[in-house]
């Protein structure tokens, strides 16, 4: 196929040409910085929490007086254990993708200088290792002795786990095991990494920060009460988890159960990323839309040409191009012009993506999103020039002896 | 002539029936999803006390150390400590003053067998129901000799009270909060500003219901009622959050004249300095903002929402541009009827007027079809889990945008192809004929 003759057809038919490839390059624009986006959606939604969501369910309970917190973590736990299906019922001030409860800032020495970032303290009874299922990497799980009593919201001096991820940052290319870390005057000493934890709000500082968790084993009281981490088979969990809150009426008679805190750890995780599927799923109608609405102007465009071509494409026919000469003439056109939208939509993605990261604190457009969302264009061309290209290609070659 | 351009545009429109259709469902979609998105914004940024938030400031101090602090950069904690409060409360330096935080009501069932529950409270100041308008419909407010002798009194709202007293007047009626027995002195009309100013940085969501209680703020304190949100400089016994040291409460001031707030932001400047000199304070940034300012400061309207708007009006750039190269089209096509008309007299004005009208007339009825895809999208919207949710939807005004927005799109999409129309030479297109 020459180009040649497209190029000069397309000089005299400058308009149209450029209205073409200015919908392209927006469309590129628009379509390489919404992908983007709904891929870093999902991304986010696809962390690690570390524990067996799938085996899990809470309870949270408020309004209950805290003088009397142990009678009511005694009944409690003790009660719900009679449920039939419970595995266990343990104590702990918080659960990954529920309310946050524990953040607060840490320093790498005791005077409180070396400030190392804000971490998130679950504090737990015994139990919650195991139940929570988290997979540890080195060192040990807590033991009997490490469940100390609790001083305000953290206990005074406990050994922890930490996540992979926190230790990796609080101690790159060393050993955590045996390090230590405070919070005020709260005295910690690693004796166990674990392969993920997230925190509660997942994201919170930044994408980079969401496993930074330590799990602290503390003996459950007046300062650790209220919030129940319950296990039971995936199968039976949903049935475990409404008996409990029945039997909670009767056990604490005293307290109210926060209902949305009150759900399995599965529910909690889809109402935590509830907004960010929401939101993928109308970029992708977008992006559906866009593209449509492309397709649909160059089907417009190309339909006319053709009609308007009709007597010299029955010359070409008449004096000798092939149905396929004609129908290749018109997919070449599109090509070009495509193509020619692609490489000021590109330099529009790229601005559009800067202007979005001050804007949004996106990051930077990862750069083979682009010839992505070329070949989507381009194939897009194709498809929606094709049914004009059958029907030139179909004019019989008598057209060219027509008058007007 | 109008009716002439009109009746031409009618025919020829219907000549090329999937082209028309073609613009107006591209013209459609992208006004649809443009005003769908432009009604939430306008939703989510709008004005919560339109008659008075020019005269509502946000007053900030900063109690915190130098740790972490550079000094011209660092701006002022949002919330300030409740020394501070009350030390601003009681020097009246402005017309009125409120402080204020949120809170979690316990609130005891009246019938025996039922269970208590929690209710969103704020608990405040006596200058609250007059400084922010909001309406009573039975009793009053309490007083500030209230305030200070903690009074035991509690204003509920609307529907707390439609909820516990069926809508009678419950003014004199005790109900039971944490604990502690309350008598109702006032209860509210319908008050729900949205956003939700006076909430912002509490720890309350930014829209949706207004609250249920209001009580006085040292009376609600001595009943144990914790703030909803609170962030301490130190190591704090945060039961004692009134000598902790501990940031818990929003300060908002009535002043009614710019010489009025230079006044107020100087003693503001003033009142920062006295404290540095006292060793209480380090840093001696202050910050006076006026309620639509606050509202940007903290960006309350979702990111989301923002970004959702904007891809909008992005799509609605591609679909006119769409709509330009339709149109250009349809025009070229017709290069014979111009032809005939230029030679019988019309004027290149005529012509170019006859193409705009078509244009408009295009136009129109991708607003009227853009409308129904606008209100699809908001009924999408009012399903979503979003706390603003419920209050999408379309008013008198952005029904009128709409058409706005129709038409201008549709003419600007015209002025390319009726300019081209109107400059073909007549002789040329008849020869070809």
């Amino acid at each position: 196929m020459q180009i040649q003759p497209v190029l000069a057809a397309l000089r005299r038919h400058r308009l149209a040409t450029i209205l073409i490839a200015m919908e392209i390059a927006l469309a590129c624009a628009v379509l390489c910085n919404a992908c983007f986006l709904i891929a870093s959606r999902i991304q986010m939604t696809h962390v690690d929490s570390g524990v067996d969501e799938s085996f899990l369910a809470t309870i949270k309970l408020t309004g209950y007086d805290e003088a009397k917190a142990s009678d009511l973590n005694a009944r409690v736990t003790s009660g719900l254990r009679e449920i039939p299906g419970m595995q266990s019922v343990s104590v702990i001030n918080e659960v990954p993708f529920g309310e946050t409860a524990g953040n607060a800032g840490i320093t790498l020495d005791s005077a409180g200088q070396k400030f190392a970032g804000v971490v998130d303290f679950y504090v737990a009874g015994p139990g919650n290792f195991e139940a929570l299922g988290l997979q540890l990497i080195s060192g040990r799980a807590p033991r009997a002795d490490d469940f100390q009593p609790m001083k305000a919201f953290l206990p005074s001096s406990a050994n922890v786990i930490v996540s992979r991820s926190l230790a990796e940052h609080l101690w790159p290319d060393t050993d955590p095991l045996g390090k230590e870390f405070w919070c005020g005057d709260f005295h910690f000493r690693v004796t166990g990494v674990v392969a993920h934890l997230a925190r509660p709000s997942a994201g919170e500082g930044g994408p980079g920060t969401i496993e930074w968790s330590v799990f602290t084993p503390a003996q459950p009281g007046a300062n650790l009460s209220g919030v129940y981490l319950l296990r039971a088979d995936p199968a039976q969990l949903p049935r475990v988890l409404r008996d409990a809150r029945a039997a909670i009426a009767k056990l604490a008679p005293d307290a109210v159960v926060e209902q949305q805190a009150s759900q399995t750890i599965g529910d909690l995780r889809q109402v935590y990323f509830r907004q960010d599927r929401i939101m993928a799923g109308m970029l992708l109608g977008v992006i559906v839309a866009l593209l449509l609405v492309t397709a649909l102007g160059i089907v417009g465009l190309a339909s006319f040409w053709v009609q308007q071509r009709r007597r010299q494409i029955g010359i070409r026919r008449a004096i000798g191009a092939t149905r396929g000469d004609i129908l290749r003439y018109f997919q070449t056109e599109n090509f070009l012009i495509v193509t020619s939208g692609i490489a000021l939509g590109m330099l529009l993605a790229y601005a559009l993506n800067l202007l979005l990261m001050t804007q949004y604190e996106l990051p930077r457009l990862p750069l083979y999103y682009l010839p992505a969302g070329a070949l989507i264009l381009w194939g897009l061309g194709q498809l929606a020039v094709l049914g004009p290209a059958l029907r030139a290609a179909a004019v019989p070659p008598v057209v060219a002896t027509w008058s007007g | 002539m109008f009716d002439y351009y009109l009746g031409l545009a009618l025919r020829s429109l219907r000549r090329n029936k999937v082209l028309t259709a073609l613009m107006i469902v591209t013209l459609g979609l992208g006004i649809g999803a443009s005003i769908t998105t432009l009604t939430v914004l306008r939703l989510l940024s709008g004005d919560p006390l339109p008659q008075k938030s020019a005269r509502l400031f946000y007053a900030q101090v900063d109690p915190y150390t130098k740790d972490g602090y550079e000094a011209g950069k660092t701006k002022p904690q949002r919330l300030i400590a409740y020394t501070d409060a009350m030390n601003l409360l009681h020097a009246h330096q402005a017309d009125r003053q409120v402080a204020l935080a949120l809170t979690d009501a316990r609130i005891a069932p009246l019938r025996s067998g039922e269970h208590p529950f929690f209710s969103d409270g704020v608990m405040t100041t006596a200058d609250f129901f007059t400084m922010f308008d909001a309406p009573f419909q039975y009793g009053g407010g309490w007083s500030a000799a209230d305030d200070e002798s903690r009074a035991q009194v509690v204003v509920i709202s609307d529907f707390l009270n439609d909820k516990l007293f069926g809508g009678a007047s419950s003014v004199g009626r005790i109900i039971r909060v944490n604990d502690h027995d309350l008598r109702i002195i006032g209860v509210l009309k319908k008050w729900a500003p949205q956003p939700r100013f006076y909430a912002q940085e509490l720890g309350g969501r930014s829209y949706g219901d207004g609250d249920a209680v209001f009580l006085p703020l040292q009376t609600a304190r001595a009943a144990n009622m914790d703030p909803t949100n609170d962030d301490c400089w130190a190591v704090a016994d945060i039961t004692k959050l009134e000598t902790a040291p501990c940031i818990w409460l929003g300060f908002w001031v009535e002043l009614s004249s710019d010489a009025e707030v230079a006044a107020y932001t100087q003693f503001l400047s003033n009142y920062a300095q006295q404290q540095i000199a006292l060793g209480r304070f380090y840093r001696p940034e202050v910050a006076l903002s006026d309620l639509m300012q606050w509202l940007r400061n903290e960006k309350v309207v979702p990111d989301d929402v923002r970004l959702q708007a904007g891809l909008a009006f992005g799509f609605l750039l591609i679909c006119v541009v769409n709509t330009v190269g339709l149109l250009l089209a349809k025009c070229l096509r017709r290069s014979q009827e111009i032809g005939v008309r230029r030679a019988l007299g019309a004027m290149r004005r005529e012509i170019f007027a006859q193409f705009m009208v078509e244009a408009g007339m295009v136009g129109l009825a991708g607003g009227l079809l853009g409308l129904v895809f606008a209100e699809f999208g908001l009924w999408c919207i009012r399903h979503q889990p979003a706390e603003y949710a419920g209050l999408a939807h379309l008013d008198v005004h952005m029904f009128l945008l709409t058409f706005l927005v129709a038409l201008v799109s549709s003419l600007v999409a015209g002025l390319l192809p009726a300019w081209r129309a109107s400059q073909l030479a007549p002789g040329s297109q008849l020869k070809a004929a």
